[in-house]
Formats: structure tokens, sequence, C-alpha cells
């Protein structure tokens, strides 16, 4: 028996930010003191509140360490392990109770307060690469209750009595997908987890493989032994090495046990499970496209009917669900549906992950029940926007999906309730934005993603996408016509309409929506020749306010162009036509007499 | 996607084709693991030359077409050469908002090069890329191995002189 654990993030950000040596040194210092036989370090999956990585959490007390240095080691050894004094200046604020030696436990503060964790249950919690911990947490019980109590139809049952839907952003319901491909006869069946996030700024089901890889494991097997699939593919990105390592090593522990592979539970059933590797295609994350490239081609999509539930990997019926939809259901099994059902909107049941990122405080990763609004996401759990700017708009979906903004912000988040605001609730990407992003260039910004990625299959996609880029080009360098604005919209839904796969279809979707909620900006563009944002470079000039220019004559000699005349304590000028706007006079001037307008 | 197709004449070690030979060895025969080579020999060589290629698609008999196809499809597979210090802007949606856009820019005017090329000497490569994942990080580049968070256009001269 351990008298003390310290749990350290593992997680990529944290690992990003040094965690792994935070780890080393924590071994090494509790060696030195002896304390190895009462202190275990364990590095687990993502706690959440990324934003303050590195996280340590030392239990029982279940103090919230934030932004740990390494130099920070041997103060928590010494202090806490050894003499159980608290490090108050490391503790993460909302988490100080204001006497000495307590603590607020971390699921009173405002950003796991209102957090509802199902498929995020173990991260943070467990060590990833050990089975004996998630077999602890209850892990592969629904499993075996499955394979011993519950035929393939009833499990199927369950699941279509919970209320599941798809969370890689389609939203289909994820009962009836397991139905089809079980209605269906065939010598070989394939279960295939998508794990190939593609949304940039999302990381949802990152971390749930790098925090608790078997869930996905077990949730496979259960769907295959439904669906009668004896074959299962995990397609995960390349670019996610430490979720690849801990699904590998999961694997072989679930093997080793005999809970993968041969007569699971003796009770005759098979299930074999193979990681493939991504190498970097955002139309990948389109089922049949993802099969495509499973089989060692490019990945292009095909045409649907048939569907994969008819004819799909490798010509045989195919159950294909992404990570977070798997990552509910050994919850579902074990706990019920109604109780999955118990949370959520009437549509949407249970619970949906979010990855925050952007402008905002508590960047990281949220859990909250279906229903819960944008606004009590960003101002509570997320604590606001930083440095007391405004919000603008919340990205949801990517680049397939839209924009939220502040006239919405209280509409109770669901698949339904986002559709009809003409936005998406996407793979749970939710990147907020403040009045400095102009919205014009993150349109852009999602055109040049999709016009990179579009696979070139189909006609309306790869040259349609690239018309729009080329006219939202012209509009952000103060070329674009009123019409301009019209045509734009007309290619959209052109585009929308003729596409092949889901990629073409939604590519248009941050325009549509930054139209929709913002066309006043798109005329400011158009009309003023200007970008109240002040983003777009062409639109913009950079000019000295003589009343504050004192003359120290920083910026002119920080002005890589020589843009920039005047003596010493006489106001300076900027000459425009020189100018090349990169911004580096203004981070210099210590008066703020330089603006862009 | 558009890709750079190297210039520099190709030549490897022993152990390099060994390696090589190895792997197409032990896959031949199963098409679907024609991505799976190509990455264990992009491991192998950094990037795929045309010769690498052309290695592969014989020994796994299949069309050079279709090796090439999968080539230029896929972001991860390179057809030039990374620089000894391979820096990546993350352009992942979290961070642009947060200006990384503006890094990449400074990181192009101080080196003299574009996304996706290499400097002269061989020293630094540059290319963007889209999410590395740690986006309580945002703004985020990486240089081989080391990753450099909440960073602005600003602090690109210092990360950079650490490589000099």
């Amino acid at each position: 028996m351990y008298r003390s654990h310290v749990l350290v993030c593992g997680g990529t950000g944290c690992t990003s930010s040094n965690s792994p040596k935070i780890i080393e040194q924590f071994e090494a210092q509790i060696k030195e003191k002896g304390l190895e036989d009462e202190v275990k370090v364990i590095r687990t999956g993502c706690f959440g509140l990324c934003a303050l990585g590195p996280v340590v959490v030392v239990y029982p007390e279940g103090c919230f360490y934030s932004e740990v240095k390494v130099e920070d080691v041997p103060e928590i050894v010494e202090e806490h392990l050894l003499k159980g004094r608290i490090v108050q200046r490391l503790l993460y604020d909302e988490t100080k109770a204001g006497a000495q030696e307590e603590v607020k436990p971390l699921k009173e503060t405002d950003f796991y307060k209102k957090q509802k964790r199902v498929a995020l249950r173990n991260c943070g919690v467990i060590n990833p690469e050990d089975i004996n911990e998630y077999i602890a947490y209850d892990g592969y019980q629904a499993l075996a209750k499955c394979l011993t109590e519950l035929k393939p139809e009833e499990v199927i049952q369950i699941v279509k009595d919970s209320g599941l839907r798809g969370r890689g952003g389609g939203g289909f319901p994820t009962g009836l997908k397991w139905s089809f491909t079980a209605a269906n006869k065939a010598d070989q069946k394939y279960v295939v987890c998508n794990a190939d996030e593609g949304d940039p700024g999302a990381f949802m089901d990152r971390s749930v493989l790098e925090g608790d890889p078997h869930c996905i494991i077990e949730a496979m097997t259960i769907c295959g032994y439904a669906t009668g699939a004896t074959e299962g593919y995990i397609y995960v990105r390349a670019e996610y090495p430490i979720a690849v390592k801990r699904l590998e090593i999961a694997i072989a522990q679930a093997k080793e046990m005999g809970l993968l592979g041969k007569d699971i539970f003796g009770s005759g059933f098979d299930f074999d499970l193979h990681i493939k590797l991504g190498a970097g295609a955002f139309v990948c994350g389109e089922e049949t496209a993802l099969m495509t490239s499973i089989e060692g081609n490019r990945g292009e999509p095909r045409p649907r009917p048939p569907y994969p539930a008819v004819k799909g990997l490798f010509g045989k019926p195919t159950t294909e669900n992404n990570v977070e939809t798997f990552a509910n259901i050994p919850t579902i099994i074990r706990e019920g549906a109604e109780y999955f059902a118990s949370m959520g909107t009437e549509k949407s049941k249970g619970t949906k992950v979010f990855a925050l990122g952007g402008k905002i405080k508590n960047t990281g990763l949220v859990e909250i029940p279906m229903g819960t609004t944008l606004r009590e996401i960003i101002e509570e759990i997320g604590g606001g926007i930083p440095n007391g700017k405004k919000f603008k708009a919340a990205q949801t979906g990517g680049p397939s999906g839209g924009c939220i903004p502040m006239s919405l912000i209280d509409t109770p988040i669901d698949y339904d309730n986002l559709t009809a605001i003409g936005c998406m609730m996407g793979s749970g990407g939710l990147i907020v934005m403040d009045e400095d992003n102009c919205m014009v260039d993150i349109a852009k910004f999602f055109l040049n993603f999709t016009v990179d990625e579009s696979c070139g299959k189909c006609t309306p996609c790869r040259v349609g996408t690239r018309r729009l880029l080329e006219m939202l080009d012209k509009i952000t360098s103060g070329n674009g016509t009123l019409e301009d604005l019209d045509k734009l919209e007309e290619l959209c839904y052109y585009i929308k309409e003729n596409s092949l796969c889901g990629l073409g279809q939604t590519a248009p979707n941050p325009v549509l929506a930054t139209l929709k909620f913002f066309r006043d900006e798109y005329v400011a563009h158009v009309v003023d020749k200007k970008c109240p944002a002040g983003v777009c470079k062409d639109l913009l000039q950079y000019k000295i306010i003589a009343d504050k220019c004192r003359g120290c004559t920083a910026c002119a000699r920080k002005c890589p162009v020589g843009a920039i005349s005047g003596t010493v304590k006489n106001p300076h000028t900027i000459d425009t036509s020189k100018c090349i706007k990169c911004g580096a006079c203004m981070e210099t001037c210590k008066f703020g007499a330089i603006i862009k307008e | 996607m558009l890709k750079k197709i190297s210039q520099i004449p190709f030549s490897d070690t022993p152990e390099q084709a060994k390696k090589l030979d190895a792997i197409i060895a032990e896959c031949a025969g199963d098409e679907s693991q024609l991505m799976h080579v190509m990455q264990v020999a992009q491991d192998i060589y950094g990037y795929l030359p045309f010769e690498v290629q052309k290695k592969i698609a014989d020994g796994m008999n299949v069309p050079l077409e279709k090796v090439y196809g999968v080539a230029t499809f896929y972001a991860q597979f390179a057809l030039s050469p990374k620089g000894k210090y391979a820096i990546s802007v993350c352009l992942g949606t979290a961070c642009y908002v947060k200006g990384s856009q503006g890094v990449l820019d400074e990181l192009c005017t101080q080196l003299g090069i574009g996304a996706e090329e290499c400097t002269a000497d061989g020293k630094f490569s540059l290319s963007a890329c889209r999410c590395i994942g740690a986006c309580g990080l945002a703004p985020v580049m990486t240089v081989n191995d080391d990753v450099y968070g909440k960073i602005s256009a600003s602090d690109v001269k210092g990360i950079l002189a650490k490589y000099a």
C-alpha cells in the first residue's frame, strides 16, 4: 500500500511542456528521500485543464498543482510528501481554501463543476499503460456482461435505447448503424474505429486514446460481438505518437489476459485488433475514404450506396464509429441505457466532449451534458475571454462547421439546435474568437485548409473551393464588390449540393455562416475597404499619433524597411508606400503612439 | 496537395538499403501494407526519393504510379529532404486565431525561405502543420523534438539563435 499517489499528466499538451522530465525528477527525489515504498508516481492521461499544464495532482489530499516546473519538484517532495505541508504557491488558485492545510475539491471549481465525465471518465485518473488499473475501475465488465449474459441483438437494443448518436459530427444513431451491419450475412465483417482526428484545433479523440485506450478496445470488441465481426482496425493519425504507443501497449496487455484474441471469456467469440497509421489527409475522416486508405490507396471517398454496412472495408460489411462514440459504449452497457438517456436533451442524449481553444482562459478538454449553453461553457467553465476583450464568435465543427455569434450564445448545445442555426456539432473543436479576429479572414483560413485537403476526385469540391478562396482573397485584398458577396453565396450552395462526400458538402459552411452572421464585416471589406478587426494586411495602415510620439526613435530603428523617419524628440512619420505592415513598430513603441486602422 | 520534389542526387548507405529491403520483404504480397512500408521508408531516409519509391513499387509488385499517387496524396510523405533542424509551425485553428501566421511569416523573413522549403546550407527546413494538439500552448512551433509554446513573432529570433 502506498500512502500517497502523485499523478502527473502525460497528455500531449503537458508532455510538450516537459512533464516527462517532471516525472523523472519526482522518481529521483522520492528515491533520494527513501519514499519509494510509500509514494507512487503515475503518468496519467489528460486532466483537461491544458492551459495550466504541466499538471500534478497529489492524493489522498487531491492537491491540484498547476504550471509545475522541474525545479519545483524538490519542494513538493520535501514539503508535501515528506512533511505533509501543502505547497500553497503552486496550487491552482481556484482550489485554494484559505486555510493552510486545506484544499477545495477539484469538482467544486468552475472548470469542473458543470462537467459530467462519461467518455473521459478515466482520463487523468488511471495509468493508461496498466490494464489492471482499467480493470480496477470496472474495465472489461461491460464486455464480460455482453459475452456471457446478452445476445448480440440485446446489445444492439441497449445501444439503441441509450439514444447514443455518432460523435464524429454526423450524429447518426449508433445502435441503428450497428443493426444494419448485423443484418448482413457475410463470411467476414469488420469494426473500424475512426481516430483520424482531422479538425485542426480539436484533440478529444487523442486524449481518450492517450488517457484510456482500453475503453476503445473493450467497446470495439463489444461492437464486433453485436454485429458479428471478428476483426477490427483502429485508424489513427501518425501525428499522435503517444496515442499510438499506448494503444499498442493496451492491445498487447489485453491479448495477454485473454480479453482480446481467441475465445474471449470462454464464450467462443474471437476478436482481433490492428492499428493502421494515417498519414495526414483530412478527407480520411470520411468513412469511405478512411476504408480506402486502410486498403493501402489514396484516401479518396467512394460513392454511397453501397453503404459500409453492406460493402465496406475490403468489400465486407463494416461498422465504423468515431473514438468518442466508442468511449461511451462500456458505460452504456454497464450502467444501462436509462442512465445514459437520463443525460442530455430530448434528441441528443448523453454528453459531448469539446476541445476548448482560442481566446479563452481555460484552454483544454471539457465534457458537458448535451443541452449546456455556449455561455456556460465559455463564461463559467472556460473562465471567459482573457485580456478584457469582447467575445465575437465561437467556431464549432472546424473546416466543416460554422460559427455561433453573441446573439445565439444562450442556445442549448445539441445536434439539432446547432444544425437549426446553420452551425454543426462537429467532432468537438470549439474555438473562441474575440474582437481582434476578422471573420472574413477566418473563413479564408478554413477555405485554405479545404483547398489543400480536397482529394481532387470530384470537380465541385476540387475547383469550387479554389474559386471560393480566390473570391475571399479578392475581398480581403480590398478588390471585392458587393456583387462578389452574392456570387460567393451562390457558389457555396452549388458546392454543397454537388460534391461527392462530406468534405465538399460541408466545405462552404464557414463562408456561409460568417456571411450570415457577420455580413457587415464583409461589407466593410468591400465597400469601406477596411478590416474592422485590423487583421487583413492589405486593408491596414499603420499611423503614428503625433501627440503621443516622444521621438524616442525606437520604432525607426526597429523598422526593417526604413519606412519610418523623424528626428530625435520630434514626432515621427511612417511612409506608407514603403511600409510592409509587419507591425514591428507597434510592438516596439512604449507610448502607444502607433495605431493600425 | 502540391509537393516540392527534390533535385538533390540520391545516395544511400548499405544499412539504409538493408533496412528498406527488410521491410519490403516483410510486407510483399499484402498491398494494404503499402502505406506502412512507405512510412518506414520515410523513417529510414527522412523523405521518399524517387529511387526509393521505385524500389518499393518493384518489391511490393504495385505500379510505380500508385506509390507516387499515395506519396503525393498524404501530407506526411515528403519528396524532398528536411533540414538538420526541421521547424514546424502549427497553423491549426487554435494557434491561428492566436497569431501563428505572424510567427510563420517572421520565420520566413529570418530564414529567407518559404514554407515547405529548406535553407541552402541544409540547416533549417520550414513547414506549416495542422494542429499538433497542444492547443493549451498556442501558438506553438517545434524544432525537431523541441516544443516552443505561447510564442509570438518577436520570440523567433531568440529561438533560432539556439540552433545557430
